[in-house]
């Protein structure tokens, strides 16, 4: 099993979400973030008061999927969430120890 | 106020001798509703007009706090206004400096008591709104810092002895109109009154804690822009509802008002754009208030082409007076009351006395009167208005601030006043 977290444009959300249903994800879990990489923040302007914004809003979502899905998982959130500026964020995959369904107690990839 | 210049004019001393003569004026009804209708248009500039664009300039902690102050002011002037605040403005001259107080507690003011045209109980409550806008006004100037008790005592001091007298030079049979001066609906007793006031008021109170490097982004420039549209359209009532009448005078009035507040509106957009790459909406919105500020002494005087100019003048001045100006001088004047306000409301009175002159379209000048003598006298009136209006907020200042204290504590400041002060929340969004 694998976490797969990805960071990107919120108005990329929609499409995400889509792209990951079409490759057999299950399930996502969305958070609103802050945070800055190589895009910098931005700047806004109140009757000359000039504020340098260091973070940029973001949406962040985590799925846990088999072994065997990540790849098309990843591909599905690159394709979708890319608009080829700067900015379109990052994905990154991690090791998932274990995970349980709650209403069943079903573990492991039953579990997802 | 020009027909009640008019009126007094007419009757002289006689009105003080016999004020039966008052009640002999004819009632017109057609005046009567727009004066009624213009009056409820001024109190709407206050609640909620004023009350939105200021709060969407705070920052979310401090959004109640100043819609509370706005709506207190509105109640605590009406009560004192009918107390003993109109007749020091309107009642029997004394010495061209001050009202008696034969009209206190509105005695005398009945059913068929007429004050020009229309019945004086709507006079009374129309100046009553101008009343309530100009305190409302300096809000701006200390907002996020003041202690509301403090905020009461400085109202009720302020409006006893700043804009009483004020409004009583130059509308009331006072020393300024009786010179000339013009100010049709309140360039000089509002604006530029509650401006420096404003101005007094920050520099005595001090900077907000962290001003200016910490970002004090406004918490919601949809509401600002709402009110700015209120006041906007509250502002025919002030304009427009000055003359008194509806007649041509009003007509003229409320057609340079928007002709001046457009222009305005624009210029301040475009010096933005091209001194900063964008155009912004708090900008446009500032921009509108600069024209109906500066607008304000000239609208019953002067016609369309005077109002472009003073609209395009006002904007880029008052443009310079808050994004450049302001932060050289490094003054904390929250939301600008000053360099909108105080530098529109001078642009305004000074133009008046150039666009007045019928050959730029306007009403014309007294007889006798040239344009540079007329500019001077309006010079006067803003003169007199500066220095008095700056000495005498000073005192209330440190008078108040001995007794209660102006200024909340550092902990409560960064904490946010709607919380410390008022145990709310103006927005609970989780």
């Amino acid at each position: 099993m694998k976490l797969i977290t990805a960071i990107i444009k919120p108005f990329k959300l929609e499409d995400v979400r889509q792209a990951l249903g079409e490759a057999g994800v299950q399930g996502l879990t969305v958070t609103e973030v802050k945070g800055f990489g190589r895009q910098k923040g931005h700047t806004e302007l109140y009757r000359g008061a000039e504020y340098s914004v260091d973070f940029v809003p973001k949406t962040k979502i985590e799925a846990a999927v088999p072994d065997s899905l990540v790849e098309q998982a990843v591909e599905a959130i690159v394709s979708a969430a890319g608009t080829g500026s700067i900015g379109d964020g990052k994905v990154f995959v991690s090791d998932l120890e274990s995970a349980v369904r709650i209403r069943t107690g079903e573990t492991g990839d039953q579990a997802l | 106020m020009k027909v009640f210049d008019r009126t007094l004019a007419a009757l002289g001393a006689s009105l003080v001798a016999m004020p039966a003569l008052a009640g002999a004026e004819e009632l017109d009804s057609g005046n009567t509703a727009w004066m009624l209708t213009s009056t409820a248009l001024v109190l709407f500039m206050t609640i909620p007009g004023l009350s939105l664009f200021y709060a969407g300039m705070v920052r979310a902690k401090n959004a109640l706090s100043v819609m509370m102050q706005c709506f207190t002011i509105t109640c605590l002037v009406s009560v004192l206004w009918a107390v003993y605040l109109y007749s020091l403005a309107f009642g029997d001259d004394i010495g061209s400096f001050i009202g008696a107080l034969n009209k206190a507690f509105m005695s005398g003011v009945g059913y068929d008591t007429v004050s020009g045209t229309i019945p004086e109980t709507v006079f009374a409550t129309f100046q009553m709104t101008f009343a309530i806008i100009t305190p409302a006004l300096i809000v701006g100037a200390f907002a996020e810092r003041m202690k509301f008790s403090a905020l009461l005592w400085f109202v009720l001091l302020w409006v006893t002895i700043v804009y009483a007298p004020v409004a009583h030079w130059v509308w009331g049979g006072g020393w300024l109109g009786s010179l000339g001066v013009k100010d049709f609906a309140g360039g000089t007793v509002v604006h530029i009154n509650a401006g420096i006031a404003g101005l007094v008021a920050a520099i005595v109170l001090g900077k907000r804690r962290g001003y200016p490097q910490t970002p004090m982004k406004p918490s919601n420039l949809v509401i600002t822009m709402v009110g700015a549209g209120m006041l906007w359209v509250g502002w025919f009532g002030f304009n427009a509802g000055s003359e008194l009448a509806a007649d041509g005078v009003a007509g003229m009035a409320m057609i340079v008002t928007q002709i001046a507040t457009a222009a305005a509106a624009l210029t301040w957009m475009f010096a933005e754009w091209l001194s900063h790459g964008k155009p912004s909406a708090l900008g446009l919105a500032s921009g509108a208030v600069g024209g109906l500020v500066a607008i304000t002494p000239a609208a019953g005087f002067v016609g369309p082409m005077g109002a472009l100019v003073i609209g395009i003048a006002s904007g880029f001045l008052c443009y310079i007076a808050v994004v450049k100006v302001k932060r050289a001088l490094g003054y904390d004047d929250s939301l600008d009351v000053f360099g909108v306000h105080g530098v529109g409301g001078i642009v305004g009175a000074i133009l008046t006395g150039v666009f007045v002159d019928a050959s730029f379209g306007g009403a014309g000048l007294d007889e006798g009167v040239t344009i540079g003598k007329q500019v001077a006298l309006q010079a006067l009136g803003i003169g007199v208005t500066i220095v008095y209006c700056a000495i005498v907020s000073f005192i209330i200042l440190k008078i108040v601030n001995a007794f209660v204290g102006l200024r909340v504590s550092e902990e409560h400041e960064q904490e946010g006043l709607d919380l410390v002060l008022h145990d709310e929340q103006g927005y609970n969004l989780t």
